[in-house]
């Protein structure tokens, strides 16, 4: 057996790939369910209840999902020019952080300036501390040839552990006792609700006009094409005149901006102020997320809320039945490999030999 | 904090012994990505691989196995991550970064999972007795090592010897800097990679055993904390050479033990600085090397027989 290049790469199995993937995957899982002793049935359907099955389930879903759908096209724009930012969980968090320093309640009240022009500057801190968290890594490759593999997982740490500094010492809340926890955003600055008595906010809004506009970026502007000749041979796009250490830049700010951006939204619209644990490892979810999208923005949307129900529904079928919550990232680990391997069979064909 | 304080530290033999014993983990951890990239493959699976033989190790013990037993479980382990690995990246040329964080999910989350599924409502994990300190050897510092250490040190000239004195060893360096000649030499490409991954994979596993049945005594969440990233950059620092792989495993663990006792002492200073240090200066050690750094010419480069 062999692999055989096709001509060109089979429509049909472009769209058919994250379908098989997932379905590959849960076959995966029931295995997994079944080793639990678990009833598979009855597991696979609480499962589903709790993603999609009711009104309150859609919206812990789509809570969920927001701050996935942002790091997922955090990562789809990096990974289209093949810059490997693995930071976007550090990014988040120094996101995060950077909300609550500009909008946060510093003294009891915070800074003295309008809603209207805090609002703005608290998303642009964060979207910029995002960017600059990657705009190093990159600088490194392009003018040292540093792998920004290893350097953008090792900021991870760096950053989680700045922010745990902050948290007990400047941000710290003094109000809460023992819990390293920041102090509170500003009530005005916190997201509106998009459906009454649900945790789902207008930053679900924000992720999904944003995978919009940048979907436009990638097929119809300049940087996308440029962002893809990067992508596919740097060199080659050298020689025809793309600027690439420029492209590579602009992408890193995209990249790590959106990532800081999920931290701000997740701040504003769900917890309201720091902590250590508000990101279970968002940044990392969300390159499996921008990989069963293909690298496509609108396909993050639809990827993203389908991790997040993924993850929902696991927390709330572990309480019906004796199946750890951690098959949920089993689920998303099996999936990103299995869709890796779905989108060879895009690109190539087996033949018996 | 004087000059005097310092040098205290230095003269200690529990410092020397705690830089041994950082540095075992970093060593098998090292060697085994060193391994696998040696023959052209980034092997990314590491942070996840060490959780898995970490547990293997672990469960095997706690199980009633000797702990041997409980290292070769973990080398066992190790490889079976490594295998996939390598059929995803050799046998399937797909992409060795998203393969190996891949790898390092799985791993991870099916090691977490196993783990809740053998002990459903245990609050802390129950412990096994680990390897005790070789203190009839009567080599000050060395006496206050586990068997893991000695084999750490022990590999490392083993390793050296068969990537630069085997024929195997020439293979394996040939593959990574340039498949087209060794499948030219009748040597099969796949099958060459796919065993160097598996094998590099293995001593990963065992780095994660050592947390679990050496420097600690039970299995916990989060306990590998960035050492398989931190081998991966190690691997670079030492330009893909065993011996420099040892220097720098040792240099590395020199300034963690160094942190700790310099933690301990002075006051004043958040503690998270500190603990920030070993990461910081991976990547400056990166940023140093990496104007000279050779890579092996094939590393990363998808691999398909009669493509070009």
């Amino acid at each position: 057996m062999r692999l055989e290049a096709r001509a060109a790469p089979s429509r049909a199995a472009v769209i058919l790939a994250p379908f098989v993937a997932v379905l590959f995957t849960l076959a995966v899982a029931m295995l997994l369910v079944a080793w639990a002793g678990a009833p598979i049935g009855e597991t696979y359907a609480l499962l589903f209840d709790g993603a999609f099955g009711s009104r309150f389930a859609w919206s812990e879903t789509l809570t969920r999902g927001t701050p996935l759908i942002l790091t997922g096209l955090s990562a789809a724009i990096a990974f289209r020019a093949r810059l490997w930012n693995i930071g976007a969980e550090g990014q988040l968090y120094a996101g995060a952080l950077a909300a609550v320093a500009v909008g946060g309640l510093h003294g009891g009240t915070g800074f003295d300036l309008p809603a209207s022009v805090l609002f703005p500057l608290m998303l642009a801190a964060a979207a910029l501390v995002g960017a600059l968290l990657l705009l190093v890594p990159t600088f490194l490759r392009t003018r040292f040839g540093v792998d920004e593999v290893v350097t953008t997982l090792l900021l991870n740490f760096i950053v989680l552990l700045f922010v745990s500094m902050m948290l007990d010492g400047p941000m710290k809340d003094p109000t809460a006792l023992g819990w390293p926890q920041s102090v509170s955003l500003r009530d005005d600055l916190q997201l509106d609700k998009l459906v009454p008595r649900t945790r789902v906010h207008t930053g679900l809004v924000y992720a999904v006009v944003l995978a919009a506009v940048l979907a436009f970026v990638v097929r119809a502007t300049t940087l996308g094409f440029e962002t893809r000749a990067v992508g596919a041979n740097a060199r080659a796009a050298a020689f025809l005149g793309v600027p690439v250490t420029r492209t590579m830049a602009i992408v890193a700010v995209i990249s790590g901006g959106l990532a800081g951006l999920a931290g701000a939204i997740e701040v504003a619209g769900r917890t309201g102020y720091v902590t250590l644990d508000m990101s279970p490892g968002y940044g990392y979810t969300g390159i499996v997320i921008a990989m069963l999208a293909g690298l496509h923005p609108l396909g993050v949307v639809a990827a993203g809320i389908f991790v997040a129900g993924v993850l929902v529904g696991a927390d709330s079928m572990s309480r019906g039945v004796a199946v750890p919550t951690y098959i949920a990232d089993v689920i998303v680990a099996v999936s990103l490999i299995s869709m890796l391997v779905a989108m060879l069979f895009a690109r190539y064909r087996l033949r018996a030999t | 904090m004087s000059a005097a304080d310092v040098l205290a530290i230095f003269s200690n033999a529990d410092f020397w012994s705690a830089v041994l014993r950082i540095a075992t983990p970093l060593i098998f951890g090292t060697l085994g990505a060193l391994i696998c990239e040696r023959a052209g493959v980034l092997n990314l699976g590491i942070e996840g691989i060490m959780v898995a033989g970490a547990f293997a190790g672990w469960l095997a013990v706690y199980d009633g196995a000797n702990l041997w037993i409980g290292v070769a479980a973990a080398a066992l382990a190790g490889a079976v991550f490594g295998l996939l690995h390598a059929f995803l990246t050799v046998s399937l040329a797909l992409s060795q970064h998203v393969s190996g964080l891949g790898m390092t999910l799985l791993a991870t989350s099916v090691s977490y999972y196993a783990y809740r599924v053998f002990f459903p409502n245990v609050s802390s994990p129950p412990t096994v007795k680990p390897f005790a300190e070789l203190s009839a050897i009567p080599i000050p510092i060395l006496a206050s090592q586990t068997p893991l250490t000695w084999l750490a040190l022990a590999i490392v000239p083993v390793i050296a010897w068969i990537l630069y004195r085997t024929p195997l060893g020439l293979a394996l360096r040939m593959v990574g800097e340039n498949p087209a000649a060794v499948e030219g030499q009748g040597i099969d490409v796949v099958r060459l990679r796919t065993g160097a991954v598996t094998a590099g994979s293995a001593l990963m596993g065992v780095a994660g055993a050592f947390l679990t049945l050496s420097a600690f005594n039970a299995f916990y969440f989060n306990m590998v904390n960035g050492r398989g990233w931190i081998c991966i950059a190690l691997v670079v620092f030492a330009g893909w050479r065993p011996w420099k792989a040892l220097g720098g495993a040792l240099l590395f663990a020199f300034f963690d033990a160094l942190q700790l006792r310099l933690q301990q002492q002075a006051g004043g200073i958040p503690y998270q600085l500190y603990l920030m240090a070993p990461y910081v200066l991976s990547i400056v050690a990166l940023v140093i090397v990496a104007r000279r750094a050779t890579y092996p010419q094939a590393l990363m480069k998808p691999w398909r027989k009669g493509e070009r």
